[in-house]
């Protein structure tokens, strides 16, 4: 078994998602499942093979080099939970 | 009636056989009588009599003026609120439109509303979306089935013409499937054509935008409008746009179709098989060549997808954080609190379980035998693809393994669930065009699918088979 009740709980905290018990057991059972059906590709040789990382063959585009202002952060702040005198707003973090 | 067409409708428009305001209020009839559907997420009527309004007043000529279009709800839209069909961006409003929205804006297209997905576009039946699963608008009284997904409710629009288009987005087989579930055209272009600019991330080495529509004919006109250029998007392509529907040949003589033994899987349906082989005979009637090809990594893409597509997500969703936009926890004793809580309340349990998969994948010590194996695995089944089109113009195969499944059914099992995209995955992870057309009905009467697929940016040959085919089938 792969993943067990302190690998769950560390991915956890690494994707900053609180789980509870039940939870945490059912992705236990879920995740191990997935990882051993994903083992097979161990039978493919892979030796000397680059990874593929980005399909798309274009040349990434050079833009002029020219400032622009877009002064948005009303725009920006719209959608903010919680925000003050434009920023956004969030729980104390130093004492 | 006759069968729903933009192509007609914008001629009917044009000789004034009827007005967009008459156009727009059949519609918006028909999607008010089709509520218990649940296609959108998103639906106002007085924003759709506003852009009636708007258009009246507007006298320039427009290529798609007044045409009713339908947009899967992961594209931001300024007039209507996106939210990914999750409850973590269930209040939030772009400020900004998306690239493909904005062309069908400019163009003069109505948008009737936002449809139903997956969250976050993530599963294969619209059954995870936070607004409930959306109904596949051929399934029979008592017995609701699925539409597919992840976008099932732009298919749905479609097949209970609500719409005379929608967007969606194709990921693993996203607007494909669905496609073939709800007897509708879906396209999905080649990585690149179509700018992800403003489009709710998922896997973004895999995320494209493409169209579903009533027949091959409107997909080619849609998709030549949404096609094109942006240089906010990186990974989108500077390439010309042909005019797809100017040239659509259905003079297939002497092209060469390639059939993969690959995709012939045990226990897949006699019927699907056989309608693989019925479109396989027609095509040989017009004069195209059959080539047995080999595909070898195929029975490989789907493991690589669910551990590529995944691991993209787990860092495209870290944003959802509840600091800039979106749903906020309650319970904020600390800003770790906050973030744990916002995340464990705001998305739903598949959306869960990819973050955790792909943040398992992607961290340290596992990262080389999980996320770069399967890269190196996605270039095996990119070459495979590339060998193949040195002898066939385009791919035939079935596009998904089964017809529209009961709702629910597959819900408890994941890697069942991910079996959907066995077809379609492969030509996601290699970036190339693919389109879905009806073909053929199962035992129970529901619509089956096939699938064209071609080479990078050749759109106009899939165009041309599927025209070619929808035509015989017709």
């Amino acid at each position: 078994m792969k993943i067990d009740k302190n690998t769950i709980n560390k991915i956890a905290r690494l994707s900053r998602i609180k789980l509870d018990g039940t939870e945490s057991e059912d992705y236990i059972k879920d995740l191990n499942s997935i990882l051993d059906w994903v083992e097979q590709l161990n039978e493919v040789n892979t030796e000397n093979i680059e990874p593929l990382s980005n399909i798309s063959s274009s040349i990434l585009p050079k833009r002029e080099d020219v400032s622009k202002d877009t002064n948005s952060s009303d725009e920006i702040l719209k959608n903010a939970p919680d925000k003050l005198e434009g920023f956004f707003a969030v729980p104390k973090v130093v004492e | 009636m006759s069968k729903p067409s933009l192509k007609q409708t914008l001629k009917d428009l044009e000789t004034k056989k009827i007005s967009i305001r008459e156009l727009s209020q059949d519609y918006l009839k028909r999607i008010k009588e089709k509520k218990n559907l649940n296609v959108f997420i998103h639906f106002s009527e007085e924003n759709v009599l506003k852009q009636i309004d708007n258009l009246e007043k507007d006298n320039s000529a427009k290529k798609l003026k007044g045409i009713p279009i339908a947009i899967k709800d992961l594209f931001c839209t300024k007039s209507m609120p996106t939210t990914a069909a999750s409850k973590i961006l269930e209040n939030f409003n772009p400020t900004y439109e998306s690239y493909v929205t904005q062309k069908l804006l400019d163009e003069g297209s109505i948008f009737v509303g936002k449809t139903n997905l997956d969250e976050f576009a993530m599963g294969s039946a619209t059954n995870t979306s936070f607004f409930g699963n959306t109904i596949n608008p051929l399934s029979k009284e008592n017995e609701p089935l699925a539409p597919g997904g992840s976008s099932g409710g732009s298919a749905a629009a479609v097949a209970a013409n609500l719409c005379l288009g929608a967007t969606g987005t194709d990921t693993g087989g996203s607007i494909r499937q669905p496609a073939s579930f709800c007897g509708v055209v879906g396209i999905k272009p080649t990585y690149g054509l179509c700018s992800r600019w403003g489009i709710a991330a998922f896997a973004s080495s895999l995320d494209q935008a493409g169209i579903f529509s009533h027949n091959v004919e409107d997909a080619s006109i849609l998709l030549q409008s949404i096609a094109g250029f942006d240089q906010r998007d990186s990974t989108s392509a500077k390439v010309d746009i042909p005019n797809y529907f100017e040239n659509l040949d259905h003079d297939l003589n002497g092209k060469t179709v390639g059939i993969p033994k690959e995709y012939s899987i045990d226990g897949t349906p006699m019927e699907i098989s056989q309608i693989w082989e019925d479109a396989i005979k027609v095509l040989e009637k017009k004069g195209v060549k059959i080539k047995n090809i080999s595909l070898p990594h195929t029975k490989y893409a789907l493991p690589t997808y669910y551990i590529i597509a995944p691991a993209e997500a787990s860092s495209n969703l870290a944003r959802y954080d509840g600091v800039k936009y979106g749903f906020r926890s309650d319970e904020i004793d600390s800003l770790d609190e906050m973030y744990e809580n916002t995340r464990a309340q705001g998305f739903g349990r598949e959306v869960k379980r990819r973050i955790l998969i792909g943040t398992y994948v992607l961290s340290a010590g596992y990262y080389d035998a999980y996320y770069l194996k399967a890269q190196k695995v996605r270039k095996l089944i990119a070459d495979d693809f590339n060998k193949a089109f040195k002898e066939c113009d385009f791919i035939v195969t079935p596009t998904a393994p089964s017809a529209a499944f009961p709702l629910n059914e597959k819900q408890n099992d994941p890697i069942k669930m991910y079996l959907n995209d066995v077809f379609t995955v492969p030509a996601s992870l290699a970036g190339l065009p693919g389109i879905s057309i009806p073909f053929g009905k199962d035992k129970n009467n529901l619509p089956l699918g096939i699938q064209i697929l071609g080479k990078h940016f050749d759109e106009q040959q899939v165009f041309n088979a599927a025209a070619s085919l929808e035509r015989s089938y017709e």
